[in-house]
Formats: C-alpha cells, sequence, structure tokens
C-alpha cells in the first residue's frame, strides 16, 4: 500500500496505483479531467495530457519533486507522494493551456453535436476554455465518412484521444480502423474506406469523447437531455447485456453501454460492461428487455436535469407519481412496459 | 587538443573494408573483452571513463547499462540508434561512411558487456547507402568470425541486424524507434516502463548512439581512466561536432571536450572562421533542437568566462544564457542571418515532424508554425509575439516525449536574444508579400 496525498488530502492506496485513480477513490474536486484515459482500455491515457498534474514530491525515499508536470493517468503513486492538481495556479493555467490546443482543431458545433450535453470536451472547455479563441488560421476539415452501417466518423470533431482505437485493438480483431498519417493532419480513419463490421465495434461510440464517432440510428433524434435514461437487461451470448435505454416518451431511441460517473462503462462480475451491435443497435423495444429502473447518473451533468430516480433515502411508493405535465408515471420494474397500463 | 580516438585511421585509404580496418587495430577491443574480461568489467569501465550519451541528452553511458534489467531467461537487446535526423548533425553519418567497421566492433564489444545475443542498428532511411555499407561490413565481420555463434571460441554468441526507417524523425526518440523496430508506427511510447526494464519486445534494451557505441572501443582498449583524463570535468572523452553554415571549413571535426567555443569557430584547424570575414551573429550550438545564442553568449559565459565545447559550459547559465551541447550540430550564422526565417524554417521540421500522439505538440508546433509565416509574410502584429512566447511555455514539458521542448526551446531563444528582428518584421514592411494587405491591417497609409 502507498500512501499518497492530493492537494491536502491523504489516502491509502494498493501499489500500482496510478494517481488519477487515487484521485478519483479521494473523488471531489482533487480528480484530474481526462479525455483520452479509460480505465477498461489497456495502454490508454497519456495523450490528451488534460490530467496533468504536479509532484511535488515524489516519495519518502526520495522527495524530490518531479522537474515537469506528470499525466496522473500513467504515473504510478510512490508512498509518501505529494501531488498538487486544484492548488497549483500554474497548473491550471498549463490545463488551460491543453484546452486550447484541443479546440483548436475541434469545431464548437454543439448545439448540432449528438454528444452535446454528454461530451467531455464541453464540460472541459465551459470550465477551463476562454470566451473567444486566439487562433486564426483555417481549421482542418474532412468530409463526413460511414464506417460500417452504424457508426459515422466526423473526423473534424476528433481530439485524437486513441480510445477508439484501442477498442479496436483490444475488443474487435481483425481490425480496419486507426490513425493514418501524422502531426496535426493524423486522423482517425480506417484502411483503405473499410467498413467496421466487427460485433463489438459499437463500444468505440460509448468511448469517444467527443462527437467524432456517433450512433447513426440516433443522429439528429433528440438532444440527450430530453432523453430518459432507463437501465435494462437481456439475456445475450455476445455481450454482458446490461445495457441503459434513452427514451423519448415510450420509444428507445438509442441504447448505450451502462456508464459510471467517470464516463466509462460500468464493471459487472469483475468484467467491463461492453455491449454487442445486437444489443444496441437492433433491440430498440422495450419488450426486448428487463426494465430495472431509472439509472443513477453520478457524473455531473445536463442528463441529471431530467432525472427521475429516487433520492437515497427515500422509500419506493406503490402510489404512482405524476410528473410536470401531471401524468401518471411509475417507477421500478415494468415501469416502461407498454403493457402496464 | 587534437587527440583523435574515433577518427583516428580516417584517412587510411581503403579503411571501410574489413582487411584495412582489422591492419589497423580493428576488432581488438573484442579481443580483449571477450578473453580477458568479464561482461560486468566492460561496464565498470565505461562508468570510469565517465562517456555521456552523444546522441543529445548526455546521460552517462555506464549508469545507463547498469539500470539494465537482468531477470534470467529473458532476452536483452542492444539497439543503436543511427537515426540521425536533428537538423544541422551528420556526424553519425560520416563515422558510419567512413569507418564503419568501428560502429560493428563497438556494438559486439557493448552487446557482450549487456548480456546481449542479438543487437540491432536502426537507421534513418534516408541513409540508405549508409545501410548499405554497414551491411557489407556485417557481412565481413560474419565471415572472419566476428559475429555468430561462439565468438572467437568463447561462449558468447552475437547477431547483428541493421533495420532502415522509414525517415521520420520522431524515430530518433529511443521509445519511437523501438516501436518502429517492432514493425508498429513509430509513436514515443509513455515512460515510465523505461526501455532498460521494458524496451524491445518488451525485454531490457539498450538504446545508444552511433558515437556513444563507437566510443566504447577506446574506451575498452585504453581503460576507462585514461579515457577520462580527456576533457574537462564531467565532460570526458572526444566529441564528434558537425559544424555548419557561414563557416570556411564546414565539416566533422573530432574535437577533445574542453575546446573554447572562439577556438572551434576561428581557428584553422577547425572552423577557420566566419564566410566572407563577417561577423558573428548567433550559434546553434547542438542541433536545431537547442537553445540559439547570440554571439557575445555564445562565446562567453554570462559571467565573462570563456565558453568551452563541453555538456556543464554550454549550459552555464540555464537557458536565460546558456544552451546545450545536444548531439554536436553547431550551426553558425554571420551577421546577414535571418533569425526570424531560420527559425520558422525549424518550426516547418518540427510541424511537420510532430508524431500527433499528444496535443500540445500536435496543434501547437503547427500553430507556431504558422504565425512565424505570418510575422515573415509581414502580416504579424506585436501581439503575434507575445502569443508565440505564450505558445511555446505551453508546449514545453507538457508532451509525451521531447519532441514538444525540441519545437519550443528554438522559439523561446530566438524570442529572448532577438526580439527586436521580430518586431523589425512586424513594423517594416520591406520585402513583403503583401504590402497593400500590410498597409491595410496597420491601419497606415501607402507610401
Amino acid at each position: 500500500m502507498a500512501k499518497v496525498t492530493i492537494d491536502g488530502k491523504t489516502i491509502e492506496v494498493p501499489d500500482g496505483t496510478t494517481i488519477l485513480n487515487a484521485a478519483r477513490m479521494i473523488g471531489g474536486n482533487v480528480v484530474p479531467p481526462a479525455m483520452c484515459y479509460y480505465s477498461h482500455l489497456k495502454t490508454s491515457g497519456g495523450y490528451c495530457r488534460t490530467c496533468l498534474v504536479k509532484v511535488t514530491k515524489g516519495s519518502e525515499k526520495d522527495p524530490r519533486p518531479m522537474p515537469k508536470p506528470v499525466a496522473s493517468c500513467r504515473t504510478t503513486v510512490m508512498d509518501g507522494m505529494e501531488v498538487q492538481n486544484m492548488t497549483a495556479p500554474d497548473l491550471q493555467e498549463a490545463r488551460a493551456g491543453v484546452v486550447e490546443f484541443l479546440l483548436i482543431n475541434h469545431p464548437l458545433d454543439c448545439p448540432i453535436c449528438d454528444q452535446a450535453g454528454e461530451c467531455h470536451l464541453q464540460d472541459l472547455g465551459y470550465e477551463h476554455g476562454k470566451a473567444r479563441t486566439r487562433y486564426e488560421f483555417k481549421r482542418r476539415t474532412f468530409p463526413m465518412t460511414d464506417i460500417g452501417k452504424y457508426i459515422k466518423l466526423h473526423v473534424n470533431r476528433c481530439i485524437l484521444c486513441y480510445r477508439c482505437v484501442k477498442v479496436a485493438d483490444q475488443l474487435c480483431p481483425g481490425r480496419v480502423h486507426g490513425v493514418m498519417y501524422r502531426g496535426d493532419v493524423a486522423e482517425i480513419s480506417t484502411y483503405i474506406k473499410n467498413a467496421v463490421e466487427h460485433e463489438m465495434c459499437g463500444n468505440m461510440i460509448d468511448v469517444c469523447p467527443v462527437g467524432a464517432l456517433t450512433d447513426m440510428t440516433f443522429r439528429f433524434k433528440n438532444r440527450v437531455w430530453f432523453t430518459k435514461p432507463v437501465d435494462a437487461h437481456r439475456s445475450c451470448d455476445k455481450c454482458c447485456g446490461k445495457v441503459r435505454l434513452w427514451y423519448k416518451g415510450e420509444e428507445v431511441l438509442r441504447v448505450t453501454a451502462r456508464k459510471d460517473q467517470w464516463g466509462e462503462v460500468q464493471t459487472f462480475d469483475g468484467k467491463p460492461g461492453w455491449i454487442c451491435n445486437s444489443c444496441r443497435f437492433e433491440h430498440k423495444l422495450t419488450s426486448d428487455w428487463v426494465i430495472e429502473g431509472p439509472s443513477h447518473i453520478d457524473r455531473h451533468s445536463v442528463i441529471s436535469a431530467n432525472h427521475y430516480e429516487l433520492k437515497e433515502g427515500h422509500k419506493k411508493t406503490d402510489k404512482p407519481r405524476k410528473n410536470l405535465e401531471g401524468k401518471r408515471i411509475q417507477l421500478g420494474e415494468g415501469a416502461l412496459d407498454p403493457n402496464n397500463k | 587538443m587534437s587527440r583523435k580516438l574515433l577518427l583516428t585511421h580516417n584517412d587510411v585509404p581503403g579503411i571501410q573494408s574489413y582487411e584495412v580496418y582489422r591492419q589497423q587495430g580493428g576488432y581488438a577491443s573484442v579481443e580483449k573483452a571477450l578473453k580477458t574480461m568479464a561482461p560486468d568489467a566492460v561496464t565498470e569501465e565505461v562508468k570510469k571513463s565517465g562517456l555521456r550519451g552523444r546522441g543529445g541528452a548526455g546521460f552517462p553511458t555506464g549508469m545507463k547499462w547498469s539500470f539494465l534489467a537482468k531477470p534470467p531467461g529473458v532476452a536483452r537487446y542492444l539497439v543503436c540508434n543511427a537515426d540521425e535526423s536533428e537538423p544541422g548533425t551528420f556526424k553519425d553519418r560520416y563515422l558510419m561512411e567512413r569507418i564503419p567497421h568501428l560502429l560493428v566492433e563497438g556494438m559486439i564489444t557493448a552487446s557482450y558487456a549487456l548480456g546481449a545475443n542479438t543487437s540491432f542498428i536502426y537507421i534513418r532511411g534516408e541513409y540508405f547507402y549508409v545501410s548499405r555499407i554497414l551491411e557489407k561490413a556485417i557481412e565481413e565481420a560474419y565471415a572472419a568470425g566476428w559475429l555468430g555463434r561462439n565468438i572467437l571460441g568463447t561462449d558468447y554468441s552475437l547477431d547483428l541486424y541493421v533495420q532502415v526507417g522509414a525517415g521520420a524523425y520522431i524515430c530518433g526518440e529511443e521509445t519511437a524507434l523501438l516501436e518502429s523496430l517492432e514493425g508498429k508506427r513509430g509513436n514515443p511510447r509513455i515512460k515510465p516502463p523505461f526501455p532498460a526494464v521494458a524496451g524491445l519486445y518488451g525485454c531490457p534494451t539498450v538504446v545508444n548512439n552511433v558515437e556513444t557505441i563507437a566510443a566504447v572501443v577506446p574506451i575498452v582498449m585504453q581503460g576507462g581512466d585514461e579515457y577520462a583524463k580527456i576533457g574537462v570535468g564531467k565532460s570526458t572523452g572526444t566529441k564528434l561536432i558537425s559544424a555548419s553554415g557561414h563557416i570556411n571549413k564546414p565539416g566533422v571535426y573530432e574535437i577533445e571536450m574542453g575546446v573554447p567555443v572562439e577556438e572551434f569557430i576561428y581557428s584553422e584547424k577547425y572552423c577557420g572562421g566566419i564566410r566572407n570575414g563577417k561577423k558573428l551573429k548567433a550559434v546553434v550550438a547542438g542541433g536545431s533542437s537547442v537553445p540559439i545564442l547570440p554571439a557575445d553568449l555564445i562565446l562567453k559565459t554570462a559571467k565573462g568566462e570563456p565558453r568551452l565545447m563541453t555538456y556543464e559550459s554550454m549550459a552555464d547559465g540555464g537557458f536565460a544564457t546558456g544552451t546545450m551541447l545536444g548531439s554536436g550540430g553547431f550551426i553558425v550564422m554571420d551577421e546577414d542571418t535571418s533569425i526570424v526565417k531560420n527559425l520558422w524554417n525549424f518550426s516547418r521540421f518540427y510541424h511537420h515532424e510532430s508524431c500527433g500522439q499528444c496535443s500540445p505538440c500536435r496543434e501547437g508546433t503547427g500553430w507556431m508554425e504558422k504565425i512565424l509565416h505570418k510575422i515573415l509574410d509581414g502580416h504579424g502584429t506585436l501581439e503575434d509575439i507575445d502569443l508565440l512566447w505564450d505558445i511555446q511555455s505551453k508546449i514545453e514539458g507538457k508532451t509525451i516525449c521531447p519532441l514538444g521542448d525540441a519545437a519550443a526551446w528554438p522559439v523561446a531563444s530566438a524570442i529572448r536574444h532577438f526580439r527586436a528582428e521580430f518586431e523589425e518584421y512586424v513594423k517594416n514592411p520591406k520585402g513583403i508579400k503583401d504590402v497593400k494587405h500590410y498597409y491595410r491591417i496597420h491601419k497606415l497609409q501607402e507610401a
């Protein structure tokens, strides 16, 4: 076990834990943002540089500070390590710089982007960005492409976080998808104009932190904050079958994996809850699913604005409640079953 | 101060061939090491010599070797970094082209010290003709029994391969080199783990520059202590310097560490002074990635002492008044040189060569290049100079590998030491492409 102090808060964590995960164990605002790290994807992280932190004391054995900011998602803690995140003004300045770099080629088209409301870059830009950009040159642009029948690729929005590449590498054998070219003309693409057809490729959409990879069955159907997330499951021989259904009225607009407060897929029975294309794209009827109840949204998100989950400590009542429009709603299993009157 | 250790036989006709190299005493270090020294004893000699990595970073070689993990039953590798791509640096090419067997000999001795049974020379794609010279030298070494199974009848075996890269500057970064050698996209790895623990194919690996490995030969032959007597302080031995720019005698020079910079530039023995009798304006001392210094600071340190060709003296005063010895790419600029144009050229290079993995380098290098181009075209403003300064500060130290620093340092030093020249480009429209646009954006009346 190693004792680490982040922004003055001390925690003991198992050896080999990264600074980011130690911060997540503490919680609150000591947690650095992470655009490219994804705990369920091996070797992810370290690319976007948003999670940079200052190590002011290396360890008890070697108390020297680290000379440069380090990527907290790829740096493991040492016993006695002291880290600054929110308490270092120069680090906040550096992070703002990273956000500025990320936004250079990312169009702020949130009003028409399907990821709006779930976009990590939107949150980051809001927290660290400035009202105007200092970049005055032409942005890079790419035509939109359909990579397979389910996924729309819009490289203009891509921030090259490599998460989808890791999905392709680790979940989709026989991959055709990756990064082409280098520098600021590098782009996520398929080689050459291939379709991404693997049964688990839909997870690329879930891991994309921005709107570069979008669900073609959901595009422009609705804003995410107008939809209602509900946890559901079905028996599936390809994946865990545990999903989140996004309802508009009684219609399932999309199906995604269930995500935790860090925006990553939840773990079930010790395994990441990736879902297959069949569950994601082909089962959009309530009758296909066993409804578990409203989703618990931990992450600070506009989705919480349309949330009907019972607060902790409240007893579930059998009496139907009324929503703002005076319509009766029933929570719990079968609540959204069209046969449940 | 004219002792040569690496280029001793440079002038011997036919030194490229095995027979001539052997006649000159070649491969004696392999004989000595394999027959009379234990592997650790070779490492110990390298430690004693104080040899520092000649690729640019200047990390002590013996210490690097001693970090190599040695788990039983796991292969170890030695990889020679011959991906020399830093603008202004061409000393490794010279060494490999002229005396290829010196590198092969160094590789065998160093591999023996490290316990590596397979070693690689990773050479940049543009050096295809040098790779052929090396391949021929390796063939000859195999034929003469210096490579292969049970070298000199001992139980030590070594296979040596040349791997030609595809011509990407980033593949000179040691972890990107290993990725490329494994057949993957040449992107730098995130450290730790360091190659000494998990390098090529996940096995412990040492990556050394060509010159560093070649220097192992004289160290083994004359002993580490003798080698350490050459040079000044912690900068021991000799160093190859590739001198270019506005000098009378550009070329590769082997100097003993500690030669005064002034002597190196003006002495007939080395660069022979500035071309056409012009004045010295600035020097990039260690390849394009190190800070550029104006004449007064490159000849003397901030304390007024003569600046020497050593790691310490070059770095004296930090980046405010100093620079780095780096890879030894010594670029001299005379009084007519435009710093802004040169800087744009450097920036263009780093923009082109950024691998695109991490956002500050990917986006920042291009942004800097565009601003410099704008200033050069006469469309820049004084705010652009400040913006340039701000951008470089947000790249430096924030990237996965040192390419970000390499792109940021020249910009920072050029603005720090030559800001007036940037301002001149902004204020004076002379020589700009679009004069009307210049007057319009600066709200001036056209003359």
